[in-house]
């Protein structure tokens, strides 16, 4: 596409262009008058200046709707760009929220935003497996169903929180700051957070009224399961506090010092190095404090016999069933 | 492992930590909380640390707390919280006469 100033129009043979620059200058002799002699060759000179004015005029016309035509294709770039940038900006932030989304590059990047997502996406499958168990755990009991029969169903939900450890296990390397977050579970469940997860003491708490009758050796074993699940509980909380103020301390030591510019650079980074070390373990505590749960309910599982496991497995699915319950009515409540 | 072996039989309880572990701070309280008192040797502030913890990884005891009870190597940190769950934990430290009750 040939480009054309406001000024010069494009022609297709040298003639015309030599009569359009003549044109040009006699356009200040425009008024110039014909003696009545050359009236004749003014007819002639008329036509040539129609046919002449003619082209000229569609010469303009044809370079003025190339330069919209340009003008268009070069504001659709643009739109095309801007439009480009923001899908761009959306799939950062979109990685950044752990929504997976392949990519052809910085797939390093893409997998610290997936841990977040990919075990939201596994827990959701797996309390939906976990609800399924109990449904049909619920209708063995109801069913008085064998002993033989519900220890199978027993086993497998056992089986099956075996596997959400695991799970979280995982997501505690990828991400253990969504963990500790509790953003996996609702709102309500998230007010009894105790590092990343339920607190094993309280469970029991729950569970004692509600496992009657029981052996006076059965009792003994749950009120100790209960003390060491809340002393194991209280040694890791202090633990953390421990490495809070141990954080706190590395973040606030030797701000502004008065050495050298260099000095304060290596002492930044000597700080960050150290801070980032303690970060780091903090999923040993996410960890533990995991472990904790799964060996209690372990624990549990051996004090009680295979019709009380049964009634403990239940009770435990309808609380917190009822404090995700709880959350979707607090979500859904109704506000000025 | 000698140096290891020496310092661990000399009280019913022993944990080998560093100052810097925060864990091995929650093991600490958890010892506490039982009435024991553990001896503590910190292996970064211990002349012999280096060597110690360099016997310890070679025994395959990993990192610390490394905890040994009556002498005898009983793990780190997840091994200790299991045991006090299934009870074990406070076994032990009776066997060993590091508690009473």
């Amino acid at each position: 596409m040939a480009d054309a100033s406001p000024r010069t129009d494009i022609s297709t043979d040298a003639d015309t262009d030599e009569k359009n620059q003549r044109f040009d200058r006699g356009q200040s002799t425009a008024l110039v008058a014909f003696d009545s002699s050359d009236r004749s060759s003014d007819r002639s000179k008329d036509k040539m200046d129609q046919k002449t004015l003619r082209r000229l005029a569609q010469n303009r016309e044809a370079a003025r709707k190339s330069r919209l035509r340009k003008k268009a294709y070069v504001q659709q770039l643009e739109s095309s760009r801007l439009k480009l940038t923001q899908l761009e900006q959306e799939l950062q932030r979109a990685r950044q929220q752990g929504i997976f989304i392949s990519s052809s590059g910085d797939q390093a990047h893409s997998m610290s935003g997936n841990g977040a997502m990919a075990f939201d996406v596994e827990y959701a499958r797996w309390l939906e497996d976990h609800s399924r168990q109990i449904n049909e755990l619920r209708s063995a009991v109801n069913s008085h169903a064998s002993d033989t029969e519900l220890r199978i169903i027993v086993d497998g939900i056992m089986a099956h929180y075996d596997e959400i450890f695991r799970l979280k296990s995982n997501a505690a390397k990828a991400d253990v700051f969504h963990l500790l977050s509790g953003m996996w579970k609702t709102p309500a469940e998230r007010c009894f957070l105790w590092l990343g997860g339920f607190r094993s003491s309280e469970l029991l708490k729950l569970l004692v009224n509600q496992l009657e009758p029981l052996t006076e050796q059965q009792i003994l074993g749950i009120g100790n399961l209960q003390q060491s699940s809340q002393q194991a509980e209280d040694a890791l909380s202090q633990g953390m506090e421990a490495l809070q103020q141990s954080l706190a301390d590395t973040l606030s030591s030797g701000s502004l010092g008065s050495s050298g510019s260099s000095g304060n650079v290596a002492n930044y980074m000597g700080q960050m190095a150290m801070a980032m070390g303690k970060l780091g373990t903090l999923e040993g505590f996410i960890r533990q404090a995991d472990n904790l749960r799964q060996q209690t309910l372990q624990q549990m599982h051996r004090i009680l016999t295979t019709r009380q496991s049964a009634r403990a497995l239940l009770a435990i699915h309808d609380y917190f069933s009822r404090l995700r319950a709880l959350s979707s009515l607090w979500l859904a409540r109704p506000r000025e | 492992m000698d140096a290891v072996r020496d310092l661990a039989s000399k009280k019913a309880a022993v944990i080998f930590t560093r100052s810097s572990c925060c864990m091995c701070h929650s093991i600490k309280t958890l010892f506490y909380e039982l009435g024991a008192s553990p001896a503590i040797h910190e292996l970064d502030h211990d002349a012999n640390g280096r060597e110690i913890e360099r016997a310890l990884r070679a025994q395959g005891y990993g990192s610390v707390p490394a905890v040994f009870i009556g002498g005898r190597y009983v793990g780190s940190a997840k091994d200790v919280i299991s045991l006090h769950v299934d009870g074990s934990l406070k076994q032990m430290l009776m066997d060993a006469k590091a508690i009473w009750f």
